[in-house]
């Protein structure tokens, strides 16, 4: 076993132990930045379920191309070979008389066809694209609507605009609302760590006069800090995952009144993982920036 | 072995505790530094053991001029040290075993070895029957007895004292002074700073006599 692996191990366990030995502030530090990381942390799961519930409404993501009348067999061909070129994604050829006959079976509709003296709605395709970037739909739209024998292009890209604008606001704020609390987080960790330190002072006199670098110092209180962090993450991620158990039921309430199906998806491991990593670096973070001010007062 | 040319020790403020001073110390030698208080004795064994800087001249030790040393390296000559600190510096939050343990932790020792070595170590002190023993409970030559296993854990090549006996009586003052006579006629250069004149008698060391941060004798 080498000496740096027996430093880490050490310094390791002397921050489990200094976390143990302290039950109620660690309890306290922890909880702290737990909900100073819940907030953020529940503001992105929302997002992301909201993004997720705005790319399955149906006919948010969708183009539809109406063809002119007079476009024959062979244009509707040509179509087809240029969506093939053109639209990665999906889509449903809609032939006239099936959205005639779709008109007729509407309420109220049937005596009114029966009245036209001919079929007054064109071919159609449904384009489902694998980008719903609004930019991108609005590229796409804006191409399809330049093909031969193709009378309007629909994309209902006021909406999707309003809600990408609306997505990207709510990430914006929720990137300030981050930046303030994991600040909050390194303000906790540092003022911890400086009490540390200050408690220790007779101790860390003592093991520089007989030779410990400065990295042996630091280094429980990087752990420390880390490891006090990375405990609020994991608390943080508990938390969303309560909070989204408990909105589940009323969302999904919500979802069948508007004829939908939507569940709240929870964070994943990955996202839990993220979040006490992201716990664990505001902690190192503070504790580095405690340490290192610490120090230089105790030189 | 330790050689100090013109060396010199101002303090902010302008006061020189130590001024053009040159001397040498085998390797092997037990040394004493005496003088009136005031004299540079404290001054010249931080000088020694890098607690420190010179603000001139050059001191050698094991062929490392310290004055020219980064100051990360400084961590790694001091584990070459024992040192036995003025009022002892004992850590009062952990057993006497876990005191002794810090200079080997710091080295990176495997800690069952670790262990080994402290015991052995506080065996040689007389200290072993009190290893879970809080520093507080020790009486004050049996905390000085601590500090110096404290600075021989690491097996130094050499072992600093500054006035191991100050606030010992006499009994215990000379039980130390055994002490460190015996870690002296094992082979490591020992250099003690004191005020107590009656240590020459009894081990017969050399003495670096300091008056005003000069050596005159």
């Amino acid at each position: 076993m080498n000496a740096w692996f027996i430093h880490h191990r050490a310094a390791l366990s002397a921050a489990f132990r200094r976390l143990w030995a302290t039950p109620l502030n660690t309890l306290l530090s922890v909880i702290v930045i737990g909900i100073a990381l819940t907030l953020p942390a529940f503001g992105y799961v929302a997002l992301d379920n909201l993004r997720d519930l705005g790319r399955n409404a149906s006919g948010v993501q969708q183009i539809s191309l109406f063809m002119s009348l007079e476009a024959s067999k062979k244009d509707l061909g040509e179509i087809e070979s240029r969506l093939r070129q053109a639209a990665n994604g999906k889509w449903k050829f809609v032939p006239k008389e099936e959205a005639l006959k779709r008109m007729q079976s509407s309420e109220g509709m049937a005596e009114i066809v029966a009245s036209l003296p001919r079929n007054p709605l064109p071919d159609a395709f449904i384009i489902e694209p694998a980008n719903i970037e609004p930019e991108a739909l609005e590229i796409l739209r804006k191409e399809i609507a330049g093909w031969p024998k193709v009378a309007h292009v629909q994309l209902d890209s006021a909406w999707i605009k309003r809600f990408d604008a609306f997505l990207r606001l709510g990430k914006l704020a929720l990137w300030m609302l981050a930046g303030l609390f994991g600040a909050g987080l390194v303000a906790v960790t540092f003022n911890t760590i400086r009490l540390q330190v200050m408690a220790q002072s007779a101790e860390i006199e003592v093991a520089r006069m007989i030779g410990a670098t400065d990295g042996f110092i630091r280094r429980p209180f990087y752990y420390f800090g880390a490891l006090q962090g990375a405990l609020g993450g994991l608390l943080a991620a508990a938390l969303v995952l309560a909070a989204l158990r408990l909105l589940g039921g009323p969302v999904g309430e919500l979802a069948a009144l508007y004829g939908g199906n939507f569940s709240l998806r929870p964070p994943g491991i990955v996202e839990t993982l993220g979040l006490a990593t992201l716990g664990a670096f505001l902690g190192w973070l503070g504790a580095q920036l405690s340490v290192s001010l610490s120090l230089r007062k105790l030189d | 072995m330790i050689l100090a040319s013109n060396l010199t020790k101002r303090y902010p403020g302008g006061f020189e505790a130590v001024k053009d001073t040159s001397f040498s110390i085998e390797a092997g030698q037990m040394v004493l530094i005496t003088g009136h208080s005031g004299a540079g004795k404290t001054t010249l064994v931080k000088l020694i053991s890098t607690i420190e800087r010179p603000t001139s001249g050059s001191l050698v030790v094991n062929g490392q001029n310290l004055s020219a040393l980064g100051r990360s390296a400084i961590p790694h000559v001091r584990r070459h040290f024992g040192l036995v600190f003025q009022g002892q510096k004992l850590l009062f939050d952990r057993n006497a075993l876990e005191n002794v343990l810090l200079p080997l932790q710091i080295a990176g020792l495997p800690r069952r070895e670790a262990i080994r070595r402290a015991q052995a170590a506080l065996d040689k002190v007389g200290l072993l029957a009190r290893e879970k023993a809080n520093p507080i409970a020790l009486s004050g030559g049996e905390q000085q007895r601590l500090a110096i296993a404290r600075a021989v854990v690491n097996r130094p090549t050499i072992l600093i004292a500054d006035e191991p006996t100050g606030n010992l009586d006499s009994e215990s003052g000379m039980a130390i002074l055994d002490i460190l006579a015996d870690f002296h006629r094992v082979g490591v250069t020992v250099v003690v700073a004191t005020h107590d004149q009656s240590w020459i008698a009894r081990c017969h060391p050399n003495v670096l006599r300091l008056a005003h941060g000069k050596v005159v004798a």
